[in-house]
């Protein structure tokens, strides 16, 4: 019998977003194939981190990142001292740090691995794992060659699945990993200067259950000071199309899309974008879609659930007050 | 200073399909607009007499015209694993040709972009790196060569969740980048003329001492086991109001749907 095993990394303290949605998607897979679960999280104070994860998945194992080790290189040898990967299936997030990690494993091991999946299930037939391709155009369902029972690597979209507790707690173990391939895939990198973010660090996009996006129509950075104040109004973040990213008006941090991140908040407001596939691919898994925008044939109109017509300059600060004024009379 | 920059030749965005085997279909390829930002970097890195930055692809015939995009663009040569053996490759497969490739090339640095826009994994950067036992530099947002006591080093910027970091390691290194790098250049009329006479040398898997049975579709260690076009979400309900009421019909609607 195998094991379904998820890797997450340590952020404030606990689990990442994605790391609490993918112990609850490895505890569903093992439910459905009678196999077992098991979560591994790295970073510091990992023990601590790792108890963020023990509602979700009945086993934990946590280890200490490295001083001066890349947190992929570290999960890299964690997952080669605990998993089988002929046999277990490591589900990781198609984050940086998650990619990273699939890279190395795939580079040492050889294993199957499977990207950008949208979900995972337990069949008849063993492992499915469906998968968006080509923007969104085609919807794929893959496998493991050689069938049940046959291990391997899924890299798994972030907010593909919601986490759910398990009810019954689960246990933390801590691991320390072993050297074998941790120095040759480090390699001997100084860091020369780390530079911290502002005071007043934006909400991280792909955590956020509000999203307000920003595109060319939003004309400049005085523009996403408007899309600013109405994501504080909604308790959201603010993210961006490439090119109100490529012309300098916000962090490339905040892109979402093809060559940007991938998001699923329960509402996404999308403010002067015309919806290019290039974008689509990265929003249209959002529960609700909202847009804002001067053309009424925009091709967002084709995947928002509610497009406003309208100029954003006069709409968003408009929305802003409504919100705040909603917000208050519900108290 | 030998810079290799991976390229993959992909459909163009928007016009992919797949064939009745589940393939991508390969027909019309350009140059994946990810790897052009490396491609730029690696060209202004590279001025200095004797340096020379190569492409390396893995792709069918039908890649060459991205190829010599690549060369009208500054790239010097290219080379260009060709072989009917590789279709239907999975991601290790990949990996093994390229490898065995940047071997045979030689390098000090190896640019990857950050994803191609068809297979869109962005982990072959990583595997390649771990599998050559190179340092692994991701998501590069510049990109400097650096004398470290008397030995060369890569020097990279990259933003963090919180901030951003500078790191270095000596070479040889593969780098992978984003768009932070700067607009790629469009080919010169000059370019375009001179990537005639360039060289795209072609190797075929056996070439590159690999067991043509160990690779492509026959030996891949995933399969799709089907593929639907998805339903559309429906059209969007159209708002057509001043901005006050406007707003208000959008606050009515996320209350409605219990996001507010």
């Amino acid at each position: 019998m195998g094991t379904i095993w998820t890797v997450s990394r340590v952020t404030a303290g606990g689990s990442t977003r994605a790391g609490l949605e993918l112990a609850t998607l490895a505890r569903t897979i093992a439910e459905a194939g009678g196999q077992d679960a098991a979560a591994i999280i790295v970073g510091p104070d990992a023990a601590d981190a790792g108890a963020s994860l023990t509602a979700f998945v009945p086993r934990v194992l946590a280890a200490e990142s490295v001083a001066g080790r890349p947190w992929a290189a570290t999960a890299t040898q964690v997952v080669l001292d605990v998993v089988d990967l002929g046999r277990d299936v490591l589900l990781v997030t198609a984050e940086p740090e998650g990619l990273a990690l699939a890279g190395f494993l795939v580079g040492v091991t050889e294993a199957p691995l499977l990207v950008n999946a949208t979900s995972v299930r337990w069949d008849a037939d063993g492992l499915s794992i469906g998968m968006s391709a080509y923007g969104g155009r085609l919807e794929t369902q893959s496998r493991f060659a050689g069938g049940r029972g046959r291990g391997g690597i899924v890299v798994v979209r972030p907010g593909a699945i919601t986490a759910t507790s398990a009810g019954v707690p689960g246990t933390v173990e801590m691991v320390v990993p072993g050297a074998d391939a941790l120095d040759a895939l480090a390699g001997d990198v100084t860091l020369v200067e780390h530079v911290p973010a502002a005071p007043e660090a934006v909400m991280a996009i792909e955590e956020a259950r509000i999203v307000v996006g920003g595109g060319r129509g939003v004309g400049g950075p005085e523009g996403f000071h408007l899309l600013r104040e109405l994501a504080d109004a909604l308790g959201g973040a603010v993210g961006a199309t490439r090119a109100a990213v490529d012309a300098g008006w916000i962090d490339y941090g905040q892109q979402i899309g093809q060559t940007g991140k991938t998001v699923r908040p329960d509402l996404y407001l999308a403010c002067g974008i015309s919806g290019a596939i290039q974008h689509k691919v990265g929003v249209q898994t959002a529960g609700t879609i909202v847009a804002i925008d001067r053309d009424a044939d925009a091709p967002i109109r084709e995947f928002a659930d509610l497009l406003v017509v309208g100029d954003l300059f006069d709409v968003v600060p408009a929305l802003t007050d409504a919100v705040r004024a909603r917000r208050a009379a519900s108290g | 200073m030998h810079i290799v920059v991976l390229v993959k030749p992909v459909p163009v965005v928007g016009t992919e399909h797949l064939d009745g085997a589940y393939r991508t279909l390969r027909d019309t390829l350009e140059l994946n607009g990810n790897d052009e930002y490396m491609l730029e970097r690696a060209l202004r890195l590279t001025e200095a007499d004797g340096d020379e930055v190569s492409l390396l692809a893995m792709a069918p015939a039908t890649g060459v015209d991205a190829l010599r995009k690549g060369l009208a663009i500054g790239a010097a040569r290219a080379h260009h694993v060709v072989d009917d053996a590789l279709e239907g490759s999975d991601i290790r497969s990949t990996v093994s040709v390229l490898g065995a490739a940047i071997g045979r090339v030689g390098a000090d640095l190896v640019f990857a972009g950050a994803a191609s826009s068809d297979g869109a994994g962005a982990v072959v950067g990583a595997a390649l790196a771990a599998r050559l036992r190179l340092p692994y530099l991701a998501d590069a947002a510049d990109i400097e060569l650096v004398d470290a006591a008397g030995a060369a080093a890569v020097r990279v910027r990259r933003p963090m969740g919180s901030g951003h970091e500078v790191v270095q390691v000596d070479l040889p290194a593969l780098v992978m980048g984003t768009q932070l790098l700067g607009e790629p250049r469009y080919p010169s009329l000059r370019g375009i003329m001179a990537a005639r006479t360039r060289e795209i040398i072609t190797w075929s898997v056996a070439d590159l001492g690999i067991d043509p049975a160990t690779v492509g579709g026959g030996a891949a260690t995933t399969q799709v086991t089907s593929a639907v076009v998805p339903p559309e979400r429906g059209a969007a309900s159209v708002v057509n109001l001043p901005p006050d009421q406007a707003a208000e019909a959008v606050v009515d609607f996320l209350a409605g749907r219990g996001l507010i």
